[in-house]
């Protein structure tokens, strides 16, 4: 019989498989369809984790799904998760109450170059939850402010009704060191905002393209409208940073469910450069 | 104070323009300022002028019966207010309402039309900063069809 596979047998691959347990302490509606978790540890601390990274969270029973990590060190001992109803897991995630434990394995990917961004110019471009994976690169340049150059958020919903973390926003706005601009896809006549595509909002606050980081996160045809919109603006495609999505399963590269050309998505991933995915981007094959 | 083909000659979609072709534009331009709240035009009225907006905020819309508007598109300093006039039959199809207090560049589309059918470098030049603009909205219009930010 021929020997087992002693890949299979390393500790760290096979405790990457075995969630820990945390406990819902917290949950807050956001929208009517999305809600975030404020989860702990049951025993011991959370491991540390990097803006962009996400977690495999377990609903017991029903499944397991890739969330990124919406919140930053703040949080204390716990993990912030955003998390939005569009399956029976993230239905069952969603409809976690406090008390309720939940299994847990992470963190996982490559996040945001939030300190190789520093001293240029950083411009996020989110739409609709992909407010959520950028909220702790957003935050965490906030909190260090000075090191970076102009900072601007950009961000593109479906209306004025399903925005993502609208008093955060709000109170961003009222900052005087950065510049926030929202659209939305739709609107009636009450909406005094920009009414039209993320992309659009680019010539707006455009900085000087040569000294521009761009991060951007939403659904991936926003995101390759916006790195088109980024690149003839004279943003470098090197600059620019995409957090891909896939059908993650195993979260360490073993699986190849999320296999995006020669990387996987969870390994390499989530955040990736655009120069090096470009040409795969708008493969349907892919 | 600013002539009108200095004001042009800043505006970005006159970038390049040689002082000749911004002499012959200014001659069909005016200023306009727009309260908010107040429409450019209206569907369906003969589209004579288009504008530039220098400052301000303007609301594409259209409107259903008995509903209220949908706002399709916002357009904002820099941007180009109205492409109806530069085809056949020439009427707007859509309203354009001031967001905010808007100050504009109108030019005669008579006008315009009359210069660039008499001179074609100019017509030409025309099309050349019109045609990107009319590419990018159409392209934002079928992002936006796609309802990107729906449940998949």
């Amino acid at each position: 019989m021929a020997p087992p596979d002693a890949r299979l047998e390393e500790p760290h691959t096979t405790d990457a498989f075995v969630p820990d347990l945390y406990r819902v302490e917290a949950v807050r509606r956001e929208l009517s369809d999305t809600v975030t978790l404020e989860l702990a540890p049951i025993s011991g601390t959370r491991p540390a984790y990097a803006p962009g990274q996400f977690n495999m969270l377990y609903a017991f029973g029903v499944g397991e799904i890739a969330i990124s990590i919406s919140g930053n060190h703040e949080s204390g001992n716990r993990f912030i998760h955003t998390v939005r109803d569009v399956g029976a897991v993230s239905g069952a995630i969603c409809r976690s109450a406090p008390g309720d434990v939940l299994g847990l394995r992470g963190p996982f990917g490559v996040g945001w170059p939030v300190a190789a961004a520093e001293g240029s110019d950083v411009m996020f471009v989110a739409g609709g939850l992909g407010l959520a994976p950028l909220r702790p690169a957003i935050l965490e340049v906030l909190e260090n402010r000075a090191r970076y150059d102009r900072v601007a958020i950009l961000f593109g919903t479906r209306n004025p009704a399903d925005m993502l973390f609208r008093h955060q926003l709000e109170s961003w706005r009222q900052r005087l060191d950065i510049e926030v601009e929202v659209t939305v896809d739709h609107a009636d006549p009450d909406w005094h905002g920009h009414v039209g595509v993320v992309p659009g909002l680019i010539p707006h606050v455009m900085f000087d393209p040569a000294e521009t980081v761009a991060f951007v996160c939403g659904p991936e045809v926003m995101m390759r409208f916006t790195a088109t919109a980024l690149t003839a603006a004279g943003v470098a495609s090197e600059r620019i940073h995409l957090s891909m999505e896939r059908n993650m399963k195993c979260a360490i590269g073993i699986c190849g469910h999320c296999q995006f050309g020669p990387d996987f998505v969870c390994k390499d991933g989530p955040v990736m450069r655009y120069d090096r995915i470009a040409e795969i981007l708008a493969l349907r094959e892919i | 104070m600013h002539g009108l083909d200095v004001t042009l000659e800043e505006h970005p979609f006159f970038a390049g323009f040689s002082p000749d072709q911004n002499r012959i534009v200014s001659g069909c331009a005016r200023n306009h300022k727009f309260d908010a709240g107040h429409y450019l035009f209206r569907e369906g009225d003969p589209a004579n002028e288009f504008f530039l907006i220098r400052h301000g905020r303007v609301a594409l819309e259209i409107v259903s019966p008995g509903q209220a508007p949908v706002v399709i598109a916002t357009l904002g300093k820099g941007e180009i207010v109205g492409a109806s006039w530069l085809v056949p039959p020439y009427r707007w199809m859509f309203d354009a309402r001031a967001v905010e207090l808007t100050r504009a560049i109108g030019i005669d589309a008579a006008c315009l039309r009359g210069k660039c059918d008499a001179d074609a470098q100019l017509g030409y030049e025309m099309m050349k900063r019109f045609l990107p603009v009319l590419v990018k909205r159409l392209n934002a219009t079928r992002l936006q069809l796609l309802d990107v930010y729906g449940k998949r």
